[in-house]
């Protein structure tokens, strides 16, 4: 078994009486798209803010690459290799696309407080980021502002700004959401073109996107990891069966 | 936009950045720094000091506010009190002064100086400590509770100018010798608004600079969304306080000039009053524009020569003006004569 690159050990969260996180572990290794489903209200939202750093356990511990980051900000996660992506877009509107994805280049080089030398026009900032534009297919849009691009073309922006990082692991929230069929089928080719790069934790709701992509599937009811196997295992699974799918 | 989509991005032909042009906004500010500089020169060379001395308020007024900017217009911080600092710089000068008159020492320990090379960086690291103080608490907040909360700290500062007897109180204390720069006549006002002048443009280069650096790059990205900046592994609370000290020892050092150009400091330099100025200042001339704080001073010390001296109630208009450009030109008088930036 390859080693977990990210892995979640028992993970508790508690909102008063609400049980949003109980007990979850579950891990991601190295050349797999491990992805999380669940209904709405299953606690989604919350596991994914306690992997990113908005967000503490009341108990448990979250391992990148064997190093504990439980008790790390968002920034220091991100600077050791967790990037991720938000169920909606959240990007700096006003800016051209390449610039979004430059902050990520810069922040993983650690130079952000270098006061002098123009930064707009430096290659090392500028020739990664169009790499990972070019890597979602971007690169022709690296210069136009982000209010100008369609919706999906933001979903793949979003995935290139964490690809800038050079992550060790990608989290990648819904991002089919809102997506046509074939916006969805294209994102899905780019993703599982990303897999031997860099490991997914998925989470989405399109279903064929993860029966396509995902080599395990955990299914997340009530806070609770009640299923975890492969598409075939999920599938025929009767509690995930009543609980999600037959709805 | 078409102009700005390469269209070739063939394998190693990497979309060029869209070329710069000196353009519209380009003249526009190059007509504003020339008139800046060459009307006061006309003005002594007629034999009119008192517009000489205009001029260089008006460009003190504008540096100030081209330190507020940084902290405003790109970091998107609303600092209700900046007078803290550019009343600070101002007495940094004037005790220095006071001292050195006197042949006494601050506190018994620091023996006074007038000496401008020694007043300015001294006036700066002053402004730049108590910026450190203020944001470090200030900055854990966000929104109006962070306008309301630089607003208590600058009344903090304000009412302890007020009542330390020492350095006049309520009265302020009077600069009888204008400071000294080595080798210059700063008693000379067409030379002081040189000072002046020079210290504006650096202020200015300074901010251009600053935003075009890397850490520009992340303070515009704190700015225009926080969550991106932490999300790719930036803290943004450090970028803000570092705008933050910066912008503050800029408006500290135009206020060192200020109370030597007007060879007196008192609390009002420190009031709320001018607080709120510079922020009209800089709100009228552009939000996060590097020559919005010029556009914005000119406006303010022209409405209040030509209409104070019609009606001492010329803020009516000033405010009818305000009023104005926050409604129908949101990117203020730069933006009605230059266009919009390229980049928000």
């Amino acid at each position: 078994m390859a080693e977990a690159v990210l892995a979640l050990e028992g993970l508790h969260k508690r909102f008063g009486a609400l049980a949003a996180t109980d007990d979850v572990s579950l891990t991601l290794r190295s050349g797999e798209i491990h992805a999380l489903i669940g209904p709405n209200g299953a606690g989604k939202s919350t596991l994914i803010a306690q992997i990113a750093g908005s967000l503490r356990p009341d108990a448990g511990r979250i391992l990148l690459g064997g190093e504990e980051i439980t008790g790390l900000s968002v920034a220091a996660r991100a600077r050791r290799g967790l990037g991720r992506s938000f169920q909606v877009s959240s990007l700096a509107e006003p800016l051209p696309a390449i610039r979004n994805v430059m902050i990520g280049v810069q922040a993983q080089a650690g130079h952000s407080f270098r006061f002098w030398k123009p930064a707009e026009r430096d290659p090392r900032l500028i020739e990664p980021a169009l790499a990972a534009l070019a890597r979602m297919g971007l690169a022709h849009r690296a210069w136009t502002p982000v209010a100008e691009l369609s919706h999906g073309e933001r979903r793949a922006l979003e995935v290139a700004c964490a690809l800038a990082m050079k992550p060790r692991a990608l989290l990648l929230d819904e991002p089919m959401a809102g997506l046509g069929p074939e916006g969805s089928a294209r994102l899905t080719e780019l993703l599982e073109s990303l897999r031997l790069e860099v490991p997914i934790l998925l989470i989405e709701h399109d279903m064929q996107a993860v029966f396509r992509l995902a080599e395990r599937i955990s299914v997340l009811v009530a806070g609770r990891v009640i299923a975890h196997g492969d598409g075939d295992t999920i599938r025929r699974d009767p509690q995930v069966r009543d609980a999600y799918l037959g709805e | 936009m078409t102009d700005q989509t390469p269209s070739g991005t063939l394998p190693g032909d990497l979309p060029a950045r869209p070329p710069r042009r000196l353009g519209r906004r380009g003249t526009v500010q190059l007509v504003m720094l020339a008139l800046l500089l060459v009307l006061p020169v006309a003005a002594d060379l007629l034999g009119h000091p008192y517009y000489v001395t205009l001029a260089s308020r008006l460009t003190l007024i504008a540096m100030a506010a081209v330190g507020l900017n940084l902290a405003l217009g790109y970091g998107g911080m609303v600092s209700f009190g900046h007078a803290a600092y550019f009343g600070l710089g101002g007495y940094v000068a004037g005790i220095g002064a006071y001292h050195a008159f006197d042949a006494t020492a601050f506190m018994g320990m620091l023996p006074g100086s007038d000496n401008l090379l020694v007043l300015w960086p001294l006036a700066m690291l002053a402004c730049g400590l108590l910026a450190l103080l203020i944001g470090a608490v200030s900055l854990r907040t966000s929104g109006v509770y962070f306008i309301m909360i630089t607003l208590a700290f600058a009344q903090m500062v304000y009412y302890f100018a007020n009542s330390w007897p020492t350095y006049g109180g309520q009265d302020g204390l009077p600069i009888y010798i204008r400071n000294q720069l080595p080798g210059l006549d700063t008693q000379d006002p067409l030379t002081f608004f040189l000072i002046c002048f020079a210290g504006l443009v650096l202020a200015m280069a300074l901010t251009s600079r600053l935003m075009g650096s890397r850490f520009g790059a992340a303070l515009t990205m704190a700015r225009l969304n926080d969550t991106r900046l932490a999300t790719a592994g930036i803290n943004p609370y450090p970028v803000r306080l570092v705008s933050f000290v910066i912008s503050a020892m800029i408006t500290g050092l135009a206020g060192a000039l200020y109370a030597d150009l007007n060879g007196f400091v008192s609390p009002s330099m420190l009031s709320w009053h001018m607080s709120g100025e510079l922020m009209v200042i800089v709100i009228l001339g552009g939000v996060g524009r590097l020559y919005g704080p010029l556009a914005g001073a000119v406006l303010y010390i022209s409405m209040e020569t030509l209409l104070g001296g019609l009606t001492e109630y010329w803020q009516l208009f000033l405010g009818l003006t305000l009023l104005g450009v926050v409604l129908f030109a949101r990117h203020g008088v730069m933006g009605w004569l230059a266009g919009r930036e390229p980049h928000g």
